[in-house]
């Protein structure tokens, strides 16, 4: 029998509202209100397992498991076990965000960990928003966001650039090439880098963006022998900086005289480029896997014994692991009753936990988090050496480029001049 | 003075890039009418092969590459006897099915190899910068320059004055006429599938120690090597040899006097325009197609 127009649209709008009445959550706010429950603790883990990103979210998803069962081995929170439930949003924002909301309606997860990109944490923030649920956020960023649903664990330019700028001229010159990835992390990082340079009485003898994944650098190589920079501050990412270090070693470029700075070259990236290619460059980060402290031996120990002797560890999979130990601080002070996302976002003000970089401690302003930049020079073996680190924990200063605007605790405020 | 010659080593370099990764396009495009979307994978096979190579047999790049342009051959081959070869009257449906091939192709080295980027060493002799007319050059950009002529000789050789190279031409001109004459060819059509796969594969092996080796990186590569064989024309050797020396020449031009993403943009638009008023190319042929 035929299938009339009628009774399909009949049938159509029968299962769309059987569907709707069946899954309030989709229409009721008040549904969506996670709360844990019943001994166990629901927290999303939203690292893209496959993609382009997946090498190194695969790191910070190792990571975030490695604190889970650590926490749980210890008794689990005020006796109740965390269930982690993860995702996989295969490097796509879309995706990301369609995981999200998985994790955050249909699950009832009280928070969630997630993203290394910027364009995947866009992607997720309306659902958070809109859910009122909490976002933990591991990655270094360009800064300039000041969301009520997120904990900014990574390091934000000012806690990047404030003493590695300095730095770097005191110890090559003040002639900087900037050279990036074309889109708003190098940007807002190469303007904070300006800034600090005309205060230094420094020089930019060159700013450039190259496409996204680009990897043909002999332009750029030449414009360097043209320029005589002293330092390179490269904000190129993935693919091109690979590329872009063993382009710059086979055009018999010196790292003595004119090193490449970068803010993302860590040492899964020295992996990939080969050791030679990487030494004598320099990159700032809170973190590096040869820091020496008992914290840091402890956890590189540990993550290898879970997950493979020769893994690495990086700079975005320690606070993707101290954040988890911080949820934990924040949940147990709550002591099992109300674990909903705004109280842990409540609770976490002010935690402070010895992670393997330094004690870290969550602002209460801006949700971002205090960290100990260093300086480390890149070792043929893989490693860095740490040449410089801070002598005290770096507050971070998310609108620092931009005088006018405030982040608090209710948001972006702008200065009233 | 000195920026001159650097200027044209830049462009020489790019230009001998563009050559390595269009020539196996431009055969399998000009000889046999096939759009292949895959050409970027094979050139990612061709990487992914000397990492294998480099890393599990212990054999060096230079020694590796007969067995790179043998591995991503067979595997030219293979594809073209399944799965290209019911297509030849189907235009449409090879660029479907070749994109498929090429998707494929990608997520199973990802299954297979994992997402990282992996390290291929480049040989210890070429690491080093030699001066030339008193500048300093990257030796493994001029071997690669080196190699790619030796490439192009070694292909216009064996179009021009084999056996076999005669057939090639004799099948491009008219397959009904050259079938009536006794050649297979069905055989000429997978022979030759298979060397511009190999030819992929080698340009895969030697760009890997300048950039890096990951999964997707087939796709930037097949968007370069279509835009040179589209600009030199269809079934011209020289054509292919004279778009990627213009191509690269200009892009490097660009890039020095602004940047990257301008250069790009730039030759795009460049080749539009070009494309526009001579569709055939710079080189075509002037010959009825059967």
């Amino acid at each position: 029998m035929a299938l009339k127009r009628r009774d399909f649209l009949k049938g159509a709008a029968a299962l769309g509202a059987g569907t709707a009445a069946g899954f309030p959550h989709i229409w009721l706010k008040s549904a969506s209100l996670a709360q844990a429950a019943g001994g166990t603790i629901k927290v999303g883990v939203l690292y893209s397992l496959t993609g382009t990103t997946a090498i190194i979210e695969t790191s910070l998803n190792q990571a975030t498991i490695l604190a889970i069962e650590e926490i749980n081995a210890a008794g689990g929170i005020n006796g109740a076990k965390v269930e982690p439930i993860i995702e996989d949003p295969a490097s796509d924002p879309a995706t990301f965000a369609q995981k999200a909301r998985k994790l955050v309606v249909g699950d009832k997860c009280v928070s969630v960990f997630g993203s290394y990109t910027s364009a995947s944490r866009k992607a997720v923030l309306p659902v958070f928003e809109k859910y009122n649920n909490l976002y933990w956020y591991p990655t270094l960023y360009e800064g300039r966001e000041c969301s009520k649903n997120v904990i900014y664990t990574g390091a934000v330019p000012n806690q990047q650039q404030k003493d590695f700028i300095p730095w770097l001229v005191k110890n090559f010159g003040k002639r900087f090439y900037l050279i990036g990835s074309n889109y708003i992390y190098p940007k807002e990082e190469n303007n904070v880098c300006k800034i600090l340079l005309k205060k230094l009485g420094g020089e930019v003898v060159g700013e450039e963006y190259v496409p996204l994944g680009h990897s043909e650098f002999s332009s750029v190589i030449q414009k360097f022998k043209d320029t005589s920079p002293n330092v390179i501050f490269s904000t190129v990412v993935g693919d091109s900086v690979v590329a872009l270090h063993r382009q710059y070693k086979a055009a018999g470029l010196d790292p003595k005289k004119m090193p490449m700075a970068s803010l993302t070259t860590s040492e899964e990236e020295i992996a990939a480029m080969g050791g030679e290619f990487a030494a004598g460059h320099f990159t700032s980060a809170p973190y590096f896997q040869s820091y020496d402290s008992p914290e840091n031996h402890k956890f590189v120990e540990a993550f290898r014994k879970r997950w493979g002797k020769d893994k690495v560890t990086n700079f975005v999979s320690e606070p993707a692991y101290f954040q988890v130990h911080l949820f934990k601080q924040a949940v147990e002070k709550l002591g099992g009753k109300d674990i909903t996302p705004p109280n842990i976002r409540k609770a976490s003000w002010g935690q402070e936990y010895k992670a393997p970089e330094g004690l870290v401690k969550i602002d209460p302003k801006n949700s971002h988090t205090y960290l100990w930049p260093k300086i480390g020079e890149a070792q043929s073996n893989g490693q860095f050496k740490i040449i410089e680190e801070s002598k005290e924990w770096v507050e971070p200063l998310p609108y620092w480029a931009y005088p006018g605007q405030v982040c608090t605790p209710d948001g972006l405020e702008t200065k009233k001049t | 003075m000195t920026d001159a010659i650097n200027q044209l080593f830049t462009g020489l370099s790019i230009a001998s890039i563009l050559l390595l990764i269009s020539l196996g396009l431009a055969i399998i495009y000009g000889t046999m009418g096939v759009i292949n979307l895959a050409h970027g994978e094979f050139v990612m096979l061709g990487a992914y092969s000397v990492w294998f190579l480099q890393k599990f047999l212990g054999i060096g790049l230079i020694a590796g590459l007969v067995f790179v342009f043998i591995i991503v051959g067979a595997i030219g081959w293979f594809v073209e006897r399944t799965i290209i070869r019911h297509l030849y009257h189907r235009p449409l449906d090879t660029i479907l099915a070749t994109w498929g091939i090429g998707v494929i192709l990608q997520q199973a080295v990802r299954l297979g190899a994992g997402a990282e980027l992996r390290y291929v060493k480049m040989p210890d002799s070429l690491t080093q910068a030699i001066p030339i007319f008193g500048v300093d050059q990257s030796a493994y950009r001029i071997f690669i320059l080196l190699l790619t002529i030796a490439l192009l000789v070694a292909t216009y050789y064996l179009i021009f004055r084999t056996q076999f190279g005669m057939r090639l031409r004799a099948v491009t001109q008219n397959p009904e006429i050259a079938k009536c004459f006794g050649i297979n060819t069905a055989r000429v059509y997978s022979m030759t599938f298979a060397y511009g796969a190999g030819l992929a594969g080698i340009a895969g092996a030697l760009v890997a120690p300048l950039k890096s080796v990951a999964p997707d990186m087939g796709t930037n590569f097949v968007v370069d090597a279509f835009m040179v064989v589209v600009v030199g024309g269809v079934q011209s050797l020289l054509g292919t040899v004279a778009s990627a020396a213009v191509l690269g020449q200009v892009s490097g031009v660009i890039a020095f006097l602004a940047n990257d993403t301008l250069a790009k943009a730039l030759v795009f638009f460049g080749v539009v325009i070009l494309i526009r008023f001579w569709p055939q190319g710079l080189f075509a042929m002037k010959m009825r197609r059967g």
